[in-house]
């Protein structure tokens, strides 16, 4: 299905991404990385690593119900992906995020720029990799 | 304070997230669709996300500590190694069948969407696979 071209809410949207990004660095002194964030709050070492993880992610799932309040709207989610390869990506992001310590956030936005060599690799390796999966899902066998 | 604080941080990231698109499986899929229904609107929020952490973190460094730590906890790993490139490479892939990411997927929790929950479940099951497979890497090593 055919999706709006959206420059400047995507653009917005970017800008917000990058202040929580800073507004973390300024407070907790961390990188603001999904896949860690996630994984901490799963396999836990101690309460006071748990705690801002928790508090984190409440802020992030209330996101959505606040836009709502301000705007009227919650933000349009359309899933072209059935249950089955819902699972199957969900184990292959998780195994792979993990062995490549980060993702989309980790080391998309806050590797690239900290200019770490690590990020530099991963994220064309990951764009690269989705670009081709798209390609084989769509164009090769015509989901 | 602190964990009000990381509150806040997460809700910015999250109503990042929910103006860019980047929650909106459709969307995300249609970026790596180059050959197909191609929507380049994602790039504009990676643009936004990286100028905004790009200045911003290195404003927070001029610091000698975060708000709420005592110190910055950046990770300073510079090894290409294979879990880097292969673990990256899993993502993607993961990404492109599923067209959610961790760092999208937890705002989008808060849409009340059981196709969000089931993806994050799977991704959990993937972060238990990692640590499953870490001790056969230790002994492949030591072999």
């Amino acid at each position: 299905m055919e999706t709006a071209f959206t420059p400047f809410t995507s653009f917005g949207g970017g800008l917000a991404i990058g202040l929580g990004a800073v507004l973390l660095m300024l407070g907790l002194g961390r990188i603001f990385g999904a896949t860690g964030i996630m994984s901490g709050a799963v396999f836990i070492t101690s309460r006071a690593e748990l705690s801002w993880r928790l508090a984190l992610i409440a802020g992030m799932v209330l996101a959505p119900v606040t836009l709502f309040f301000v705007t009227g709207q919650m933000p349009v989610l359309n899933v072209p992906v059935s249950p089955t390869m819902i699972v199957i990506g969900g184990v292959i992001v998780g195994l792979g995020a993990s062995l490549g310590s980060g993702c989309t956030s980790g080391h998309g936005v806050c590797g690239l720029s900290r200019l770490s060599v690590r990020s530099l690799v991963a994220v064309p390796t990951f764009m690269v990799t989705a670009a081709i999966t798209v390609f084989i899902i769509r164009h090769v066998f015509g989901a | 304070m602190k964990l009000f604080y990381a509150l806040i941080t997460g809700l910015v990231f999250g109503i990042g997230i929910s103006l860019s698109g980047m929650m909106d499986p459709a969307k995300v899929l249609n970026f790596f669709d180059l050959a197909g229904t191609w929507d380049p609107s994602l790039a504009f929020v990676m643009g936004g996300a990286l100028i905004v952490t790009f200045v911003g973190y290195r404003l927070v460094w001029r610091r000698d500590a975060p708000l709420f730590e005592a110190r910055f906890r950046i990770p300073t790993g510079t090894a290409i190694d294979r879990n880097l490139v292969g673990g990256s490479a899993l993502f993607g892939i993961g990404w492109g069948i599923a067209g959610f990411c961790p760092g999208a997927a937890i705002p989008a929790l808060g849409t009340g969407r059981w196709e969000v929950a089931l993806f994050l479940l799977a991704v959990t099951a993937g972060f238990y696979l990692r640590r499953l497979l870490a001790p056969m890497q230790t002994a492949r090593a030591a072999s």
